[in-house]
Order: C-alpha cells, then structure tokens, then sequence
C-alpha cells in the first residue's frame, strides 16, 4: 500500500512538473500585414474563423468567397464556423493555431492585442477611412478592422404603438413609461420583453453609453474611481429605466423562462411591444414578420428616449473586429480578405448594418434615424481596455447579464434590497476596483 | 513388481532427464531466454494498464496539476503573462461573504437528497418483494437517470413555465396557484432540487435493490416464521446488510450538492439565487476571466469533499456485517 501511494504521488509530481514547464508560445512577429499590392499575385490558403455558424452552413460564406476569387483567384478561403465562438477562440489562443483570420474575443485583454495579432495600420491612417478604429487601437497601431456596426435603441411594432395611441417617439424616460403603459392597458400585448433567461440582450442596454449624454467620450469617462451609477450618470439613467419598467409591470410575468426566438416572432404579430436590441436585429424582426405573414414594415427603431438639446442621440458601436492572426504565414492574403470583405462584399448593407467605411452610406434600416435627425455618437473605445479591466477587478460585469438579471430581481421583489442601496453598492464595488486594477 | 516399476521409472527419468540437456547446450544463451520470459511476464500488466494510465494522467493529472499550479497566479486565462500571486485567491474565497454565500443553495439540495435517499429505499424495499408489474415500475423508475441531463433541463423549463405543464395539472384539481415557480429563489431552489430528485432517485433505487436482493432469502422465511412485521424485517434484516451502500449513497449525496452544475445552469443560468458553487467557479473563469480565484474555487470544493469523506468514514467506519 506505501509502495503504490509513493508511486501514485511521484506520478502526479512528474505530471505536475510537467505541465506547468508549458507555458506561453514564442514571440509573435510584429511585422504588418499590408495588402498585396498586384491581387492577381497574392497566393495561401487561409482559414477564416467566424462565429456565423448559419452562414457557413448555408453557404453565404462560400458565395462571399467565389466573389473574392474573381479578384484574388490564387488565395483559397475556408471558413470555420465556431458555435461557442469566445469559448473555443479564447482557448485555442493559448497556441498558435488560431486561423488567419478571425474576429476578435472580447476576453482578449485591449493591452495583450500585440502579442496576438498583426498591426494592420497606423491609428491616424486607418482612423480616417475607417469607423470604430480605435476600438483596436494600441500604441499607436491598429489591430482589427470592424465588420459593421451598430445603431443603438429599441426595436417597436409602430403599429402597436400606433393602436395604443402613441405616434411620436416618447422624449423622455416617463413619456415611454407612459407610452408602455397605454399599450398594456389598450391593447393588453406585453409592453416590454426583457428576455432575462437568455440574458444576452440585457447587455445590449449596455451599449446605449453615450446616447444620453451624447457624448462620444462617455465609456472612457468610466475609466477610474468615478461611481458609474450616480445620480445623473449614462449608466444611471438607463439602469433606472430598465428597473422602472420591470418595477412597473410593463414586461413579461415570468422573466426567468423567456426566449429569444420566439419574441422575435412574438414582436412581429405584436404580442410585444418593444425590446431593446441593437439596429442588427431590424432584419431578423422583418424576417420573423413576413414568415408570421404580417407587413415587415411594422417594425420600427428608436432611438433612446433621452433628449440632448432637441435631438436623440443614438451611439454607434463596432460589432466584432477582424484581426490577423500574428503567427500567420499568408498575412497578406488574410487582409486582402478582410479589407474585400469589409468594402466591397456587400455584407454590411446585407446584414442592415451600419458600414465601417465612412464613405459608405448609411442602411436603409436606419432610414427613420435619418429621417429624424438622430445625431450619431461614434463612441470612443481608446479607454475600454482600462474599463474592461476594472468592470473585470470589480466583477460586476457591464458587458455580462449578471447584474442586470439582478436588477430586474430586484425590481420585481424576488430580491431584497432596492435600487438606490444597490446602486450604491456597485458605485462603491466599482470604486474599489479602480484603485486597484488598470494600472 | 513394485521394484521393477520402481527401477523403470527410474530409468525412463534418468534418460528424461538426459534428453534436454542435451538439447540446451545446442543454444547460445539459456539463461537470456528465461530473463527475458521473466520480465516480458513482470511488464505484461504494466503494458495492459499503459493506455489508461496514459489517459489518466494526459486527462486528470496533468490538469490537475496545472490547476493547482494556476491557483497560485492571477492568470486571465488568455494572456501570455502570469503573476505569482501565492495564497492572494484562497484568503478571497474564505473572506468575500458574496463567494461563500453560494454554499447555502448547496443546503437546498442536501435536504433534497435525505428525500432521494428516503423514497429510493423505499421503493427497493417495496419492490424487492414479490409484486405485481415488479419490473415495470423497476424501470419506471430508473429511466430519468439515462436521459442526458440538458435535455432534461430543457424539458422541465416547459414543466415550470408560466401556463406549462404544472400549472396545466394543479389547474385539473382546482388548485389554481398564479405563482411562478422560478421566479423567488426560495421557489426556484426548491423547483431545482425537485428536479434532481426526479433525475437520481433511480440511481439509489438501482444501487439498494442490488444490496437488497443479495440478501439470502431465509432469513425472511426465519423471520415470518417468527412472526416479524414487514417494519421489523426492515430494521432488522435489510438496514445493517446496506449499511455499506447507504453510507456510499450518503458521501454521493452530500458531494453532489456541493457540486451541482447542470440543472441550474441549463435552466436558470445562475440567475435569481440559484446559483450554486461550481457554477460561481465556471463564471469567475469563463466571463470575469479570473482562471486564477477559479482554479483555487476548484481546489477549495475538492478539500471540502475530501474533509468530509474522511469525517464520514471515521463516525461510520466500514465494518463488515455478519447477518447469518
């Protein structure tokens, strides 16, 4: 029996000993990855990870790539298309086989990008072709290149809306309270769909950082000991208007069994009224309203209702970053895809999603924010590494659904305390976290 | 007679024996070839075991062992560069009461595993003698532990939901509760240990049917003749002889509350006090990035479960019962 417990202990130290000598690849090279100047000579076969599983699967993704062919036609494209897409990415960055392309995780620390991906250009330089540059940017140097983004507000069923009286855009936080009032009591669909249990949209009021303000620093504010949730705060006047909704009664009765999938649909016949989504979800609402067979025109966005001056705000944020892997051997065809399949591809006006060109226009989804003079706020993202370090330190979450699935708890009575002490607490957790971390 | 057989074995085993060594001295190495058979013999169970060892240590030593190692660092689980940190994430877990705080939801299941313990003795008990539709019900009540776990999730958040499949069946008795049964932790938690009786009654009912039937028969025919009562048959012939498979049981039930994952996580995510401990361990990790406090998380739960398997063989050591 000792015999096999020393042999069993000197295993497990050998295996020990081991594991912890693996740890951190070689150094990445730094060189930048410049698009071939003759397409016609570009050659390599490179791997394009992507987190559109449908779309791979569907074949969009190869279309996309013969396209790509007719100008590049020595450089093959393959897709991987990751259903977990942070989880799987995160870990495979652990080794040096990570595609050629891929988006960029939002696990991935802004500071670690260098020791990751290639530079694709100088910040001034791509700043002024591209929007959301700075979401990549470190030290001067740009790391990814956004594929579209994203206007931010809430999704409606104008004619809802219009059955329970309400025609304009509600200006302030009470006029939409009462906007969601009128149609749980004239029309009796439920005003607002929170989907708590797939959590994932909760965030999205995250996003809304800066519409209030209307700002474009507003994120990088956050940068410190500032007590994000004070009175009169970004994060103050939203969270305060996602508890007075659900401490109103105006979103659905059982948060904790809701679904994403079929509230599309839901929205569509309008059995909702309105959810706050980015401006990406204007054409899956539409799908869902031709295949329920109403008029995809019913569904409406607006923006924010919060009045800087006498106009909305709505900000506008990047949606995933294309970056090239640093460990590439074929950097030059891998941005010649990524730069083709931003410009050129088509895939952004498809999607209804807000171009990363700044010289390409706006989609027609967004045609009632131009209509209406909503001022876009391109938020600054030079301070989200910092941000994102203390949001970590402080384990609140800004861009996880924890604390505001807490909230809404807190809002229907299944948690105790109420809005000012927890305000004050995360204000207080926050703090603390800022002496400490991002320095 | 005797002597002349007695002189021919002799003789046959005298040429018997010439015979090989005849031979012998034809090969080079005598003594290699046995050697070699000696230690081909010795290492035969070791090449046996070489494959799962190798699959042991590649998938539960080596990670344990990084795990251990990271639970020293502040690693984000991404970044080339970690910070030794020494015992910084162990003095977070004791000292941050929100960490420990999920350790009272695992109370929730524990009580609910005294009622999986209960009713699957029972059950054994009842259908370890003869009964009509025995194997039946035997089977009725083994399946929920063959149906995957996510799945089963899944299916009882249509059980749970607002107008679902409860509601439906309290509405046919008139019992017409407008409560939703995941919406308060204290309801939720209570739902979610409910659903994890109904998923592993039937591993412990499989488990003391087992010990149950290796019971020898007579002993009840000795008893009814007696004139013992089923409850005293209980008592006294059926609870010493799965005294072992009980105390298992026990460690099992008390490990799987600390532990439990999936049905919270499938259906609820943590949200509304229904968050246990590993699912706090797999958030640190997989949202905030703190492989670092995760792995110590992981390290402390497995120092807890150990501390109490040992306490519990020490107050109920494994004696062996003699009942004949």
């Amino acid at each position: 029996m000792g015999k096999t417990k020393t042999l069993a202990g000197a295993l497990l130290a050998i295996a020990t000993l081991t594991a912890t000598g693996c740890s951190g690849g070689g150094a990445p090279s730094t060189e930048m990855a410049e698009a071939p100047a003759d397409p016609g000579k570009a050659t390599g076969s490179i791997t394009v990870l992507t987190q559109r599983t449908d779309l791979v699967q569907s074949g969009a993704m190869d279309a996309y790539a013969a396209e790509f062919n007719k100008i590049y036609p020595k450089v093959k494209v393959k897709f991987e298309g990751l259903t977990d897409y942070e989880g799987e990415v995160k870990i495979r960055m652990n080794t040096e086989d990570y595609g050629d392309v891929l988006m960029i995780p939002a696990s991935v620390s802004k500071n670690d990008y260098p020791k990751f991906f290639a530079p694709l250009g100088t910040s001034i330089k791509m700043a002024d072709k591209y929007r959301f540059s700075d979401k990549a940017a470190v030290n001067k140097k740009v790391y990814g290149i956004a594929q579209f983004g994203t206007a931010n507000g809430f999704v409606y069923n104008k004619a809802l809306w219009k059955k329970a009286g309400v025609t304009a855009w509600p200006t302030t936080p009470d006029e939409f309270l009462a906007g969601l009032e009128a149609i749980k009591t004239k029309t009796g669909a439920t005003p607002y769909y929170t989907n708590f249990k797939d959590g994932w949209p909760l965030v999205q009021w995250t996003t809304n950082i800066g519409s209030v303000t209307c700002d474009k620093n507003a994120t990088n504010k956050l940068a410190g000991p500032v007590s994000p949730w004070k009175r009169g705060s970004e994060l103050q006047v939203i969270d305060t208007l996602l508890h007075d909704i659900v401490k109103g009664e105006l979103s659905e009765k059982d948060p904790s069994t809701t679904n994403w999938e079929a509230s599309k649909t839901k929205l569509a016949k309008g059995e909702i009224g309105s959810m706050m989504v980015g401006s990406w979800s204007i054409t899956q609402m539409q799908d869902a309203a031709e295949k329920a067979g109403k008029n995809p025109d019913d569904i409406g966005y607006m923006p924010l209702p919060v009045l800087k001056g006498d106009g909305h705000c709505a900000t506008l944020v990047s949606d995933y970053q294309q970056a090239v892997n640093a460990h590439s051997k074929h950097k030059e065809a891998a941005r010649a895809w990524i730069d083709w399949f931003t410009e050129k591809s088509g895939y952004s006006a498809k999607e209804g999603a807000v171009p990363t060109l700044k010289s390409a226009p706006m989609p027609a989804t967004l045609k009632d924010f131009v209509d209406n003079d909503v001022t876009y706020v391109e938020r600054s993202e030079t301070g989200t590494g910092k941000v994102n370090d203390i949001d970590n330190a402080a384990e609140i979450g800004l861009n996880k659904p924890d604390y505001r699935q807490k909230l809404i708890d807190i809002a229907r009575g299944a948690q105790k305390g109420s809005l000012e002490d927890y305000f004050t607490d995360l204000n207080k957790r926050w703090d603390e976290a800022a002496k400490t971390a991002g320095s | 007679m005797t002597k002349t057989t007695e002189v021919a074995s002799v003789n046959t085993h005298r040429a018997a024996t010439s015979r090989p060594s005849t031979k012998a001295s034809g090969t080079s190495h005598p003594h290699g070839r046995r050697a070699w058979g000696q230690l081909l013999r010795r290492a035969t169970p070791w090449l046996f075991l070489a494959a799962p060892l190798v699959l042991l240590i590649t998938f539960t030593y080596v990670p344990v062992g990084n795990m251990i190692y990271y639970s020293f660092t502040d690693w984000d689980g991404i970044s080339p560069d970690r910070n030794f940190t020494g015992a910084d994430n162990y003095v977070q877990i004791f000292t941050r009461p929100e960490l420990f705080r999920v350790f009272f939801v695992s109370f929730y299941y524990l009580a609910a595993s005294v009622a999986q313990i209960a009713i699957a003795l029972y059950f054994a008990t009842v259908l370890s003698f003869d009964l009509r539709f025995r194997n039946l019900f035997k089977g009725l009540l083994f399946f929920p532990y063959l149906i995957n776990g996510v799945a089963i999730g899944f299916v009882f958040l249509y059980f749970f939901q607002d107008g679902g499949t409860l509601d439906s069946v309290l509405s046919w008795f008139g019992a017409d509760t407008d409560h939703a049964w995941l919406g308060d932790p204290e309801s939720a938690n209570t739902s979610l240990a409910g659903v994890s009786v109904w998923r592993f009654t039937g591993l412990n009912f499989v488990l003391f049917l087992g010990a149950i039937q290796s019971i020898p028969g007579e002993l009840y025919e000795a008893a009814q003749l007696d004139g013992a009562t089923r409850w005293q048959q209980f008592r006294h012939i059926i609870a010493p002889s799965i005294r072992p498979v009980l105390s298992l049981s026990i460690i099992l039930a008390i490990s799987g509350s600390l532990a439990v994952f999936e049905i919270p996580y499938i259906m609820t995510g943590g949200a509304t006090g229904t968050s246990t401990f590993v699912i706090q361990t797999v958030k640190l990790a997989f949202q905030f990035n703190k492989t670092g406090l995760a792995s110590a998380a992981a390290v402390v739960l497995l120092m807890i479960i150990l501390l109490i398997t040992w306490i519990q063989r020490r107050l109920v050591p494994d004696e062996k019962v003699d009942l004949v």
